[in-house]
């Protein structure tokens, strides 16, 4: 049976948007808040399961063309790598290093190493979460 | 407040108890989900439920919240998703493969290897 | 270089995050999995010359002083039974080159080989108990990923099994550290020791080391939970039954070693008069399992178990000689068992079942396979000057001066079971004539016999070099019966 989800499919692409920047808001609020690349990636692909519930896998593959098991190897290099920078300055493994810099809109920004290694959790997150909910529905 | 707690904890430990104990995988899957809730709100009670001030967050407090359980939590909480996340997929598998996911019909199948 | 002591986790780590991208080209899995834990091999052995030279090695991660971040502590016995522990890997992988199949091979096999290998070294190498949980969590997730690999019907419910046996104890691990933690008010193993003993003897302590107990027995399958231990570990193949047999359980026993000489040596009249108690009823149980099977795996199965009763009561005397006894026997275990369990896949291979009374007449195919195996069984039963002698003759003799002569005699009987269980698979498999005309032409087995000889030339080796390891041993001994040495190692004080 075709269902006619016209509506749901509308809204989808445009709560997709709103999930995302909301995560993203997450992922960088995460830095001296609650959040961080953990709820960050969870958020982003709960967006994605909504697009898959609302169209189906092809299309959504077809939207995101890319190997979701690759997501995780990348992700585990930023943050393994994040970690092993420390090596190359000779201080305890995962040792951060931080700074204030003057950026422009931004003014008076703390960046940290910290911010890649989250971010290489978000990545984990995203194709962790993607590839189960793949493997255990694609036969469907 | 701590007791109360504990005895949250304990009920859902009753309650995962006796869906691990039943025949359906899924109702096992959901007795280990119940099963780490619980683990979880014992580490939290374990660390006290002091009513001082979110811990990093500001520098003038008279007293904090110790932050150490709910880094503690967060961490097991990341590994129980992940842990849960690879027993659904397995299971799935399973109920594909054996076609039942009744606990009683798996038992002992040593030939079909 | 300070971060020496990490290197053995963070080079499997790294190969295991690049062999994932290599998924399609099973030739450079290969040779990336071999050459990393080689490296593995060689950082361990460097980090080992570091700790003789200059004591124990500490790594505060992240730059956090000891006793507020996670400390990686590289002491003589984790170092040992790391170094061991990346030698077995190493073979292992060697061995799945030609067995383990092209399926499992494009299916993360050998990043998954990694993640065990960074979990089992994490374990050994930790100073902080939530670490160590973490660290064991991912030893646990490889482990369930690798046997279910293949997805045969049989992996898959067995598990099933696994995976809820393990979240359970899981759970009650977290609930330890909790517990531990409310106590101490500290996760780092050498501020817990040393608040421990300011605490002393309190019965929370006790019931603590008991819950302990309960979690690496769990793991380690000491006598009354070892019950999932013989179904899941005869599902899959041979390569990661050697690693289940040689590093999982001994991890378990490496736990309760080190928390019950940092943390439980106040109250031993309780905690190890329970601890040698069931690590006799495991031996007990161990051989008659040994003894009543009638098949490779699980004779060699079950004689883990009995090697881990012999462990527990090495542990359970707790004096210098017991404990010199129980890590010689550790480091010999698991080499000899990685050994075995690769021999007992080559003899499974050979003769297509592993069921023993279908086998027999290997010999006149492959002699080398049958006296290989017979030195192997000879060092697992600890007959001198083979590599299980040591051990068991430092822990039987401690057991007797320590008065525990029951205990000590059930040692030395079920060393005869574990002779004669392993001398019958002998003669079943490599002697008897076989009922049915077994396949006359011989299968190539070359490639698998390598990397289980080199194991077991290098249990030879240990027995005969006796004298060589025996100053190694005996300063992680040091810091086990002293654990001063190691809380100040830690603390810097």
């Amino acid at each position: 049976m075709k269902t006619n989800d016209v509506i749901f499919q509308t809204v989808a692409k445009v709560v997709f948007f709103m999930i995302i920047f909301f995560a993203i808001h997450l992922f960088f609020a995460g830095h001296y808040y609650p959040g961080g690349g953990f709820v960050g990636g969870l958020l982003t692909a709960g967006a994605i399961v909504l697009l898959l519930l609302a169209f189906d896998i092809k299309t959504v593959q077809h939207g995101f063309p890319l190997d979701f098991k690759w997501l995780i190897g990348i992700g585990l290099l930023f943050s393994a790598g994040t970690a092993t920078g420390s090596l190359i300055f000779n201080v305890p493994f995962f040792t951060h290093a931080y700074n204030y810099f003057h950026l422009p809109l931004f003014g008076k920004t703390s960046l940290h190493t910290a911010m890649l290694f989250d971010l290489g959790v978000y990545f984990v997150v995203i194709g962790v979460t993607m590839t189960i909910i793949q493997t255990i529905g694609e036969s469907e | 407040m701590e007791i109360l707690m504990c005895i949250v904890a304990g009920l859902l430990f009753a309650a995962a108890v006796y869906l691990m104990l039943s025949k359906s995988l899924l109702r096992i899957i959901i007795g280990t989900g119940l099963l780490s809730h619980g683990t979880h709100l014992m580490l939290l009670t374990m660390g006290g439920l002091k009513t001082g001030a979110a811990p990093v967050l500001g520098e003038h407090a008279a007293a904090y919240t110790d932050p150490i359980p709910q880094a503690l939590i967060l961490t097991a909480i990341v590994i129980s998703f992940g842990v849960t996340a690879v027993f659904l997929v397995i299971a799935y598998r399973a109920y594909q493969e054996l076609g039942t996911d009744n606990m009683e019909q798996l038992r002992g199948m040593e030939t079909d290897d | 270089m300070i971060n020496l002591p990490i290197l053995p986790i963070l080079i499997p780590l790294v190969a295991a995050i690049v062999l994932l991208f290599l998924s399609k080209n099973v030739q450079a899995q290969r040779i990336v999995s071999a050459a990393a834990a080689a490296f593995t091999i060689i950082a361990a052995f460097a980090v080992m010359m570091k700790v003789e030279a200059e004591g124990i090695q500490t790594v505060d991660m992240g730059s956090w002083p000891a006793p507020f971040g996670i400390t990686l502590v590289s002491d003589m016995l984790s170092i040992m039974l790391v170094l061991t522990a990346s030698i077995i890997t190493f073979c292992v992988i060697l061995y799945s080159f030609r067995s383990i199949g092209s399926g499992r091979e494009a299916f993360y096999y050998y990043p998954i080989v990694q993640f065990l290998l960074v979990g089992v070294n994490g374990s050994f190498t930790t100073g902080d108990i939530f670490n160590l949980f973490v660290f064991f969590e991912i030893m646990l997730m490889s482990s369930y990923v690798l046997i279910v690999i293949g997805g045969t019907k049989v992996q898959l419910r067995e598990s099933i099994k696994y995976i809820l046996v393990n979240v359970i104890s899981s759970a009650i691990f977290v609930i330890a550290v909790g517990y531990l933690y409310s106590v101490t008010g500290s996760l780092n193993m050498a501020h817990i020791s040393a608040r421990i003993s300011e605490i002393g003897a309190e019965p929370i302590i006790t019931v603590l080391a008991i819950l302990f107990l309960i979690v690496f027995g769990l793991k380690g399958g000491i006598f009354p939970l070892y019950f999932w231990l013989p179904g899941s570990y005869a599902a899959p193949p041979a390569p990661v039954l050697a690693l289940f047999g040689a590093l999982l359980t001994k991890v378990g026993v490496y736990a309760i070693l080190r928390t019950y000489t940092l943390f439980f040596y106040h109250d031993q009249a309780f905690t190890h008069d329970i601890l040698s108690l069931l690590a006799l009823l495991t031996m007990i149980a161990g051989s008659i399992g040994a003894l009543a099977y009638k098949d490779v795996k699980q004779i060699l199965i079950y004689n883990i178990i009995i090697a881990v009763g012999v462990l527990l009561f090495g542990i359970a005397v707790m004096t210098e000689e017991s404990v010199a006894g129980t890590i010689f026997y550790l480091v010999h275990d698991m080499i000899i068992k990685g050994g075995l369990f690769l021999l007992g896949g080559i003899m499974i291979y050979a003769a297509g079942t592993s069921n023993l009374t279908k086998m027999g007449g290997l010999i006149r195919l492959y002699p080398a396979l049958g006296w290989t195996f017979l030195i192997a069984a000879f060092a697992l039963a600890g007959i001198p000057p083979l590599s299980g002698f040591t051990g068991k003759l430092l822990i039987v003799r401690a057991g007797f001066e320590a008065g525990e002569y029951v205990g000590a005699i059930i040692v030395l009987l079920s060393s005869l079971a574990v002779l004669y269980s392993v001398v019958n698979l002998f003669m079943a498999v490599f002697w008897k004539n076989p009922e049915n005309k077994l396949p006359e032409e011989k299968k190539q087995t070359a490639s698998l016999f390598i990397p289980a000889a080199i194991l077991v030339v290098l249990s030879v080796l240990y027995g005969v070099g006796t004298e060589a390891v025996y100053p190694y041993v005996m300063q992680a001994v040091d810091a086990l019966i002293h654990p001063e040495i190691y809380i100040d190692a830690v603390l810097k004080e």
